[in-house]
């Protein structure tokens, strides 16, 4: 044993001290570099993210906004040369009458509604202004003729009179009027010509065109044939009852297997296996349930392609395991005192999971839901497989009718060949898609608190 | 809590049942697969068609290439399989079979204009004049040379011929998924290496090899559709791509197309059969599936009408090429006698 007041030891204990010194100084510089390591990835990571957002900001923006033509329609009963609409008469049975109308709304429908468009953009051109049909066409959407027809079959009282009408300005034109396409451009490289061009010009000066906000993105559905009325309506509903189907298949079943895993199950290698299992499908590629699904689900119980049903159930497949993992991990969380208290005090296992473990845990439960239903919400790949990439330009009305979801609208809108004016719609899906999502997870962290602090 | 579990349990009982209940209901949408080239046209008559015909819902257009759309047009007959495949190339022979051994017997073509496949590059860069014979030495992996086939020397375009520009071949061509490439290998690749002369003696297999295989260094197939080979255009300025007509017709701000043989590409040059690469656009239906799937006459009636694919119609101002009406009449007579 050393003695520090002898020379020896005190040589020891100088020695003893800067080896304590050196070792704390590199302790210290350690946690500096690894405090820097994590500020600099989490700075990089942050902003990766910031020029994302900033890029799909700066281009989705602009979509919100589209070019309006405020135009006086005139119903003039020489182009519209039909009969009156029929009325029910006494003693007509419902199929007859429904023929009756459809047959009426038919003849309307094969009139040349361009012309009355055309007369309605005229009527707003200078006096003299030289442009030809086609042409001045090109400067209004082309469904302006089908909301002039709706309009006539919803009150054919309109024939003959001129009314105020508000139609969309085409894709085009509202790129021209956007200054998405370079001025400067020769004829060859312009989409429109050189008089419709003018004539856009003249209609933003006079006020027949002014920009206002593109309802049309949260109203209408899809359109090819006229881009500028393209909505999200129908891939907003598709995800939507997805979402529903996902909730209340993924979130019973899996709450239930998770319990019945963690509190119930015998400890075996059958129920290793199992968890072994489940642990590898959460990390499966979403592609496998999306071809899982289009043989199961499409070929073998035939339902309907592109229906949300459909993906509905490969997205529940798909959000399962999350739901199952983080089920169990919160239940393992859950201190053994509670359930011993409970099953001192008589409670059956049943009561002692139901009545005490698992409302402590619902907290942890619902933002694994939340968390798995937004990983489903913004899935894409499995849903190409079963069909739900379509075209399709209805809203659905049951989970059995085709749609497609928000982000594989935003897969068809970046492939559209109108890239000029898609570009900025594409990041407005985006923006909405986000949108939706930072809504679900706001709702997830406002439940969290709620239910945490009642628990 | 046990109502919650019961709630749940109802919840699954109700989803069973109405998993159940869609096979009792029947399918009263027309549902279309197939080639992205006529996709576009497709979704306009589809929309149209849901406009002008209110007892009809709005068919479904999907996409998934000429091959793809044949697969699943080919599965079988019944609800779960699509109505219409949309294809701008002709079925071939072995699709046929497959479609015929899955009881898919019925099959009416309907062949409803034309579609040009065009060069394009930068709008920034420099003019192309392009013959096929020159594709072929640019993508071939070997060229001849003096009677020799060889390696392919060929680094810039002025390699090839003085003509040319002189900047680095980079080509962009459609993946073979796309109908398209079929009509770029026959037209150009192909055409081209008949005239450039392929030496003498070489078995068909051989000749075959040298027509079909490209140089991977400087020739990229895209799978995905022509945003994708826009991206490429984008990223690599010096990049030639091959388009569809219509799209380059869309996009006319940041393309610049090229001519071939002299040629420029247009709805007229095409139509009169003056630019060499072009071909007819098609859709099959499934004539099994007329009256059971509500509308499927009617659409292909009203694709076939001259408001929408005739001169002056709607689809010729989204860069389809009209065919003659008398093809269409025609088309049309041969649909309506039924199968064929």
């Amino acid at each position: 044993m050393t003695n520090i007041s002898t020379p020896t030891g005190r040589q020891a204990s100088i020695e003893r001290t800067r080896r304590v010194r050196d070792g704390l100084r590199r302790r210290h510089l350690h946690e500096a570099l690894f405090k820097g390591f994590g500020l600099a990835a989490i700075i990089a990571a942050l902003g990766f993210v910031a020029i994302l957002f900033t890029d799909v900001l700066i281009k989705g923006i602009p979509a919100f906004t589209q070019a309006n033509l405020h135009l006086e329609a005139t119903f003039d009963p020489a182009i519209i040369d039909v009969g009156p609409a029929p009325v029910r008469t006494a003693g007509q049975s419902d199929a007859d009458f429904r023929a009756a109308s459809l047959g009426w709304q038919r003849d309307v429908a094969l009139l040349n509604w361009n012309k009355v468009v055309e007369a309605s953009l005229r009527a707003a051109a200078p006096a003299g202004f030289e442009i030809d049909s086609r042409q001045i066409l090109t400067v209004a959407e082309t469904n302006a003729r089908h909301v002039l027809r709706e309009m006539f079959v919803n009150d054919p009282s309109l024939l003959g009179q001129t009314i105020k009408v508000d139609l969309l300005a085409s894709a085009n034109a509202d790129n021209w009027v956007k200054g998405n396409i370079d001025r400067e451009l020769g004829d060859a490289q312009q989409q429109l010509s050189a008089p419709a061009r003018a004539l856009i010009d003249i209609f933003e000066e006079n006020g027949t065109i002014s920009m206002g906000f593109a309802w049309s993105i949260f109203t209408n559905v899809d359109s090819r044939a006229a881009p500028a009325s393209a909505g999200l309506a129908g891939a907003f509903m598709g995800s939507l009852f997805m979402m529903v189907i996902v909730i209340l298949l993924a979130v019973p079943i899996g709450v239930a297997s998770a319990i019945y895993l963690e509190e119930f199950a015998p400890k075996s290698r059958l129920t290793d296996l199992i968890e072994v299992n489940i642990n590898n499908l959460a990390a499966v590629p979403s592609i496998v349930f999306g071809l899982l699904g289009a043989a199961v689900f499409i070929n073998y119980f035939k339902l309907p392609l592109s229906a949300p049903l459909a993906g509905g159930l490969v997205l529940t497949l798909m959000t399962l395991p999350t739901i199952i993992i983080a089920t169990r991990g919160a239940l393992q969380g859950v201190s053994p005192a509670l359930r011993q208290a409970a099953l001192g005090m008589g409670a059956s296992k049943t009561q002692m999971v139901f009545h005490h473990v698992l409302p402590v845990t619902f907290p942890s439960i619902l933002t694994a839901t939340i968390i798995g239903v937004a990983q489903a919400l913004g899935e894409t790949a499995p849903l190409l497989l079963i069909g739900m990439n379509a075209f399709v330009a209805s809203i659905p009305a049951t989970p059995l009718d085709q749609a497609t979801a928000l982000p594989v609208q935003i897969y068809l809108w970046q492939a559209n060949e109108n890239r000029n004016f898609f570009e900025a719609r594409t990041s407005a899906a985006i923006l909405v898609l986000l949108g939706f999502m930072i809504l679900l997870n706001a709702i997830a962290i406002l439940l969290r608190t709620r239910l945490e602090r009642r628990a | 809590m046990k109502t919650a579990l019961f709630a749940s349990a109802a919840v699954i009982a109700l989803a069973a049942f109405g998993t159940t209940a869609a096979f009792a209901q029947s399918r009263d949408t027309i549902q279309i697969a197939g080639s992205s080239t006529v996709l576009p046209f497709a979704s306009i008559v589809a929309e149209e068609f849901g406009a002008t015909f209110p007892e009809f819902k709005t068919p479904v257009v999907g996409s998934g290439g000429t091959g793809g759309g044949l697969k699943q047009f080919c599965s079988g007959v019944g609800e779960s399989t699509i109505d219409i495949a949309n294809a701008s190339r002709a079925m071939k022979a072995g699709e046929r079979e497959a479609c015929v051994a899955a009881g898919v017997t019925d099959i009416r073509e309907i062949q409803f204009g034309f579609d040009g496949i065009v060069f394009a590059s930068a709008a920034t860069g420099p003019d192309f004049a392009l013959t096929p014979v020159q594709v072929f030495k640019a993508i071939a992996a070997k060229v001849p040379v003096d009677g020799e086939l060889v390696d392919n020397p060929y680094v810039n375009w002025s390699d090839i011929d003085a003509s040319l520009p002189a900047q680095p071949i980079q080509l962009a061509i459609p993946g073979s998924n796309h109908g398209t490439r079929e009509v770029f290998q026959e037209k150009v690749v192909t055409a081209g290496a008949e005239e450039a002369g392929l030496p003498e003696g070489l078995s068909d297999e051989d000749k075959l090899a040298v027509e079909t295989t490209f140089r991977q260094d400087v020739v990229v197939e895209i799978a995905g559709d022509y945003t994708e080979t826009l991206a490429r255009l984008t990223s690599n300025p010096n990049t030639v791509g091959v388009f569809g007509l219509s799209f380059y017709d869309q996009n006319k701000d940041t393309l610049k197309v090229a001519t071939v043989d002299g040629v420029v590409p247009s709805l007229e040059t095409v139509a009169a059969g003056e630019y060499p690469v072009s071909r007819p656009l098609f859709f099959y239906v499934k004539g099994q599936h007329i009256g059971t799937i509500p509308g499927l006459e009617e659409y292909v009636q009203f694709f076939l009408s001259d408001s929408i694919s005739g001169n002056g119609g709607t689809l010729e101002a989204a860069g389809l090429i009209p065919q003659p009406s008398e093809k269409t009449a025609e088309v049309l007579a041969a649909f309506e006698a039924g199968a064929q």
